[in-house]
This record gives structure tokens, C-alpha cells and sequence, in this order.
């Protein structure tokens, strides 16, 4: 955090259809509705989350992922960022306050791998869901399905990985938490936090930019992810794998996709890290135990299934 | 409800689809792997087929994979067809995605 970048904020998801959608992301994996807006996005939240939204659906031609946002302590630290930004030599676009519903400005960038990011300070504070912000009981009632605690991280594929580093860490104070390197030293996997979390945002080496992998929710518990799995099956939602543990974080995890192919991860647990901690690393020759950490092997899907 | 049958002739693979299952969940029931599975939500391509013969009805496909001129041409994403007559489908080789620029710096 040491450039003011806070945490994860919101991830824009394309969709092929809407309420299809909402009903995957509310029934079935307990976000909360909490607005929509005259494009016909739809605005939620998980429970814990204080702002308004963490996750906006818009109904597109083709899923995928629209943007990333992070959340910075406060204006000031924007105006660097932009600045810190620019003399990096991106291009940066300004996103006018409301252009998401109670959301301050937004500053957007594409970085070289294909993704686009956001900053921005202001999001409307309506609390955790279900619960007083004075002598809070321990969680609200009335949570569908497998009731995700919060938004956690995205994992993106896509290339230019050492580019991407270099903005994340140099000029956003990311810092490395795990990586994957090749029998060269090149690295095939960089897992980046401003957290203590093992990362706030992943990517994987891919030939085609800007591609999504997933978006990932946290659970409290190994029983939470069996029980998410239960609703998997009790609800025919398509599965990719899990429930397992990476190697990569040790997080205990279950991956599956919405009705329009965009993967969702649940998962819970993994490693912490703080900023004196060095990277930990996985040689790609171990890669299907780094990511699948019980069947050691990888699936295609895992790499090649793509939003 | 009615049955129908698909197959495969790439493969020569052949499998019964109740009316309203899509092809590949068909497929998957019946244990057989002559179509990739990825997202199984018209999202990610990688069930794409070559309808040669028959009828069938379309969910929504990601335009990206299934562009109108490949409707066109009979190439569906095999998780959004659903038969309203037996089908003949073949294999499509699966697209390289193309190449971008990676420089490669030691850690």
C-alpha cells in the first residue's frame, strides 16, 4: 500500500445475458443486488464489503471482463498515481464521478498485457450488509447460497508479464507474493498484493492479451467451499475443478463458471505475506502441483478456457 | 419428448440428446469426450463444431467465437445447440490465438 493503492474495489463483468447472471451471482454464490443503472448494469455487493458495489454486470456480445478497480486512501494519492502514471508513459482516461452509480472519478489504463485498471477514491460507504455498524452480530441472516464474504482478487492471462510487473510494482507499490518462473528464470506467473493477502491480483503468461480468467470470492472455511460444491452440483452449474488446494497461495479453492462462461472461484485460507517477505517461488517444471496441489497435474481447461 | 441422435463424424461418435439438452451436456452424460468441454456457456469457444446436417435451435454464443458469417457456415458452440431434428457434426480444429509481443526479463 505504499503508494496509496488500497485493496481491490470493483471488477466490471460482461454477461450474455442479464438476469441470467444476476441470478448466478445472487441465488447461487450470495452477492446482494444493491442498484442498477440506466445501461442496464447491475450493481452488488458481497456482505462484508462496506461500499456500495464490488461487482457490476453489463449484458455484451461476448463475456469477458471490461476493468479491474482499485480503491486508493485518498484524492491526493490519485493525483500522484495519475501523475506517476502518465510519466510512466501510459495513456490514461479520465471516468467522470457517477459514471458508476455513487462512485467517485475513475482513472483508467491499459497496461500491456490487455487489461484494463482503475483507480479512483470515492465509493459511496453503506456498511456491511445485514449487520449494525455498533455491536455487530456475527453475520446477517438471510444470505442465499454460498454467501461470499467479499470480493478478493481476479486472476488475468495475457503477455508482457515484466511490463505489467513493473507497473504494478513500481509504479502502483504492488508487492510480489508468489511467482512462477521457467527453467530460464522468466516469469510465467506473478501473484501481486497491497495486502497481506498472497495476491490482490494474479496473471499468467498467454499469447493473447487481455483475457479473463476469473473473478474470486472468499469463504470462511474448507466446509464453506464443500458447501459450495454441494450447491454446484444441487443447481447443475457448470464445475471446471475443485474442490482442491493450489500449491501457488496453499488457498483451498472450487472453480466454476457463470452462465456465460466467466469463471468464478471460491476459496479459502492460503498464506500471508507481508512487504519483507520474499517472493515465493514455483519452478514452471512443478506447475500442475503449484496449481492443482492434490492432482499435481494441470487440466487444459485451466489453461486455455477463457473469457 | 422427443430424442434425437447426434454424431460425430470426425470421430464417428454417436450419442442420443433429449429434446431441450444441449449437445455437449448430452454428450457429457453419456460419458463420451469427441467434443472439448471448456465453460459450457457459450463463452470461452472451445466446444466449437461444424453442424453438416439437421436442425437445431441457438442460445446465446459469444460473438468473439461465433461471429454471424459462422453461423452461417453451421459453426456453433456444441453447449448452446439444442437438436430439433438428429444432427450430423464434425470437429473443428482449434484456433492458434495469436501471437503478441513478450519481452522476457529474469526476475
Amino acid at each position: 500500500m505504499k503508494k496509496g493503492v488500497m485493496r481491490p474495489g470493483h471488477v466490471q463483468i460482461r454477461v450474455l445475458d442479464i438476469e441470467e447472471a444476476v441470478k448466478h451471482y445472487t441465488d447461487l454464490m450470495g452477492l446482494i443486488e444493491t442498484d442498477r443503472d440506466e445501461q442496464g448494469r447491475v450493481y452488488l455487493k458481497a456482505w462484508t464489503e462496506v461500499d456500495k458495489f464490488s461487482v457490476v454486470l453489463v449484458e455484451a456480445d461476448e463475456p469477458g471482463c471490461d476493468f479491474m478497480g482499485f480503491k486508493v486512501v485518498d484524492e491526493a494519492a490519485l493525483v500522484q498515481l495519475e501523475k506517476d502514471l502518465v510519466a510512466y508513459g501510459l495513456d490514461v482516461e479520465q471516468i467522470p464521478e457517477g459514471e458508476l452509480k455513487d462512485c467517485g472519478r475513475r482513472v483508467r489504463f491499459t497496461v500491456p498485457s490487455g487489461h484494463a485498471f482503475e483507480l479512483y477514491a470515492d465509493k459511496l460507504y453503506t456498511g456491511k450488509w445485514g449487520v449494525t455498524e455498533v455491536n455487530p452480530e456475527a453475520w446477517p441472516r438471510g444470505l442465499s447460497g454460498m454467501k461470499a464474504v467479499r470480493f478478493d482478487h481476479c486472476l488475468f492471462y495475457g503477455p508482457e508479464l515484466a511490463a505489467v510487473y513493473d507497473i504494478f510494482v513500481n509504479v502502483l507499490g504492488f508487492h510480489l507474493a508468489e511467482q512462477v518462473l521457467d527453467p530460464e528464470g522468466t516469469r510465467i506467473a506473478q501473484f501481486l498484493t497491497v495486502s497481506m493477502k498472497e495476491h490482490d491480483i494474479a496473471f499468467i503468461h498467454h499469447e493473447e492479451k487481455g483475457k479473463f480468467h476469473h473473478a474470486s470470492f472468499y469463504l470462511e472455511t474448507w466446509e464453506d467451499v464443500l458447501r459450495a460444491a454441494d450447491l454446484i452440483s444441487m443447481t447443475d452449474t457448470s464445475i471446471d475443478i475443485g474442490p482442491t488446494r493450489h500449491g501457488l497461495t496453499h488457498g483451498k479453492t472450487i472453480y466454476f463458471f457463470d452462465p456465460s462462461g466467466n469463471r468464478n472461484e471460491v476459496f479459502c485460507g492460503g498464506d500471508y505475506t507481508y512487504p519483507d517477505h520474499k517472493p515465493v517461488t514455483w519452478q514452471a517444471e512443478q506447475l500442475g502441483k503449484a496449481i492443482f496441489y492434490h492432482d499435481r497435474q494441470l487440466n487444459e481447461r485451466f489453461l486455455t478456457v477463457l473469457t | 419428448m422427443a430424442v434425437f441422435h447426434v454424431i460425430n463424424r470426425t470421430t464417428g461418435d454417436r450419442f442420443r440428446c433429449d429434446e431441450g439438452q444441449s449437445v455437449l451436456k448430452a454428450m457429457e452424460l453419456v460419458g463420451k469426450k469427441c467434443v472439448p468441454v471448456g465453460c459450457r456457456g457459450g463463452g470461452c469457444g472451445f466446444c466449437k463444431i461444424r453442424v453438416v446436417e439437421g436442425e437445431f435451435r441457438c442460445g446465446k454464443m459469444s460473438k468473439a467465437h461465433c461471429p454471424p458469417e459462422a453461423l452461417d457456415k453451421g459453426e456453433v458452440l456444441a453447449c448452446r445447440i439444442y437438436p430439433r431434428t438428429d444432427l450430423m457434426i464434425e470437429c473443428m480444429p482449434q484456433p492458434a490465438a495469436p501471437l503478441a509481443e513478450q519481452t522476457k526479463t529474469k526476475p
